[in-house]
């Protein structure tokens, strides 16, 4: 049950995008096409649950062991930087076409405060081995869910009439802000 | 050789007089008995709400429309919908500046950034009161005792709890029959489940809305709701309580049924509804606020661009990729 409401929590309640604001850039970036939006969640997904377990290894074989937490944010860049590494050769070789569709915003993800943000409140929260890999899976699914959503609004409000000074950018943050006011609605079905 | 004229134009050539004015001012009709009994049991502050509402929100119409040297739709009765709708979900006491505010927020910024009618993603009423909701949390869920305008007493409002409230933080249940007929606590449209019914009979004759998207959100949330009242009858109201508490009745009826919003195909429709009752309920039951609805059908909202896009009929003879 436990696992559950964590998963609930990442993905739907306290959503990285939309109620903590992280991960805004590729959130902005990619989101104008469902293809390319649904490829760059699943590639998030997999550095979020391969950082996750990395870096829970990490903090209690490494970094609690040696009593060095102030290295937190080092190692877990590093390992960060490592897993998009990995993920862009395998999006290289797999499939040119998302990889030129994602450009980028693929080495990117390294720079994604979500992931991090991720590490680091697994740490601070003190989770479990399990309940790390669960916090992973929801944050990944979560940020899938709001960059999906948010394509499938831009692909509809291409036909739309914005006025020009918002065309692009600015109607995609005024829509985010939308979605934030709609998910406000979930706040307090978990706590934290 | 005779003249013969022909007339050739293109399709459809089959038109019916239905128009976007005439749909919103039946819609507007519609909602007369309930603005009439929100005045019965408010009283003069129910007028001014609703009134401020409609005001406002025509002349922001108004003002986007002349920037953008767009054609002037005032007529046409949309933003005067919208204005009652939104007025339809706020308290009674609720400043009429906040509620000017609101109206600005739902015309401007939850139609005229989009490009007008027909192409705003959100219900324009709802992202006016979920901006209230955030902008003036405490405000927005103070609610007058109704008939309490008449009484002498020298005070300005009583405040009562909602149904809604009670539910949730007294664990007290008001009984269905005393929903439909409506003498409750609760914003202008929300108290009579009776009145907007009457509206609706009307509405879903002349076929102005879509008789899918109600019925799925009914459903849903009578067999959800249900579950829990199943397992812990004293801890969950029962299940026709969701029905006729809050906002269930003026939202699935008249705000998830907004033609621009909502999705085009019959399966869309029951996935649409049936996101609405659910997140209703989960919100109602487990939530931090009372009220879910609102939020619910602007979760849906934004899911519809998706719905329609994976339920589109097949086109007849198309091959499967």
């Amino acid at each position: 049950m436990e696992i559950f409401i964590i998963f609930i929590s990442a993905s739907i309640v306290n959503n990285f995008v939309l109620t903590y604001f992280l991960g805004i850039c590729p959130f902005l970036g990619v989101s104008n096409k469902i293809d390319s939006s649904f490829s760059l969640g699943l590639a998030t997904t997999f550095v979020m649950v391969i950082t996750a377990v990395a870096s829970w290894l990490i903090n209690h074989y490494i970094l609690i062991l040696f009593n060095v937490p102030f290295l937190e944010y080092v190692s877990f860049i590093i390992v960060i930087a490592s897993m998009v590494q990995l993920v862009e050769m395998f999006v290289k070789k797999t499939s040119p076409v998302l990889y030129r569709a994602l450009g980028i915003f693929l080495p990117l993800i390294t720079t994604n405060c979500a992931i991090l943000g991720l590490a680091l409140f697994a740490v601070l929260r003190d989770y479990s081995f399990i309940q790390t890999i669960v916090f992973g899976i929801g944050a990944g699914v979560g940020f899938t869910l709001a960059i999906v959503v948010m394509a499938g609004i831009r692909e509809e409000l291409e036909m739309a009439d914005i006025p020009y000074p918002l065309k692009g950018a600015g109607i995609t943050l005024i829509v985010a802000g939308f979605l934030a006011l709609a998910f406000m609605g979930f706040a307090g079905l978990i706590s934290a | 050789m005779t003249d013969i004229k022909l007339v050739i134009s293109s399709s459809p050539h089959i038109r019916n007089d239905e128009s976007i004015p005439k749909i919103m001012f039946v819609v507007l009709a519609a909602l007369l008995p309930a603005a009439f009994l929100s005045i019965y049991l408010f009283g003069i502050k129910a007028i001014l709400l609703m009134a401020t509402c409609i005001i406002v929100c025509m002349a922001t119409e108004y003002v986007f429309q002349k920037c953008r040297d767009k054609e002037i739709t005032l007529s046409d009765g949309s933003a005067a919908l919208a204005g009652l709708l939104l007025a339809m979900t706020l308290p009674p006491s609720f400043p009429l500046l906040g509620a000017a505010l609101g109206s600005v927020v739902a015309i401007g910024l939850g139609k005229h950034i989009f490009g007008g009618l027909g192409f705003n993603i959100f219900n324009p009423a709802l992202i006016g009161r979920a901006f209230l909701q955030a902008a003036f949390p405490v405000m927005i869920t103070t609610w007058d005792d109704p008939f309490a305008w008449r009484s002498p007493a020298v005070v300005d409002a009583v405040s009562s709890a909602t149904p809604l409230a009670k539910m949730k933080f007294d664990q007290e249940f008001v009984p269905a029959q005393d929903l439909i007929i409506g003498f409750t606590g609760g914003s202008l449209g929300e108290t009579s489940a009776l009145a907007l019914l009457i509206g609706v009979v009307f509405l879903l004759y002349r076929g102005y809305i879509q008789w899918r998207i109600p019925a799925s959100i009914l459903i849903s949330s009578l067999l959800f709701g249900g579950i829990f009242w199943l397992m812990d009858s004293t801890q969950y109201p029962e299940p026709f309580f969701h029905w006729f508490a809050g906002g269930m009745v003026l939202g699935a009826f008249y705000m998830a049924t907004d033609m621009v919003t909502c999705p085009i195909t019959p399966k869309g429709y029951w996935i649409f509804g049936c996101g609405i009752g659910i997140i209703t309920v989960i919100i109602r039951l487990f939530g931090g606020l009372p009220e879910g609805v609102m939020y619910a059908i602007l979760f849906m909202n934004a899911f519809t661009p998706i719905i329609n896009k994976y339920t589109r009929p097949k086109i007849l003879g198309e091959v499967k990729k």
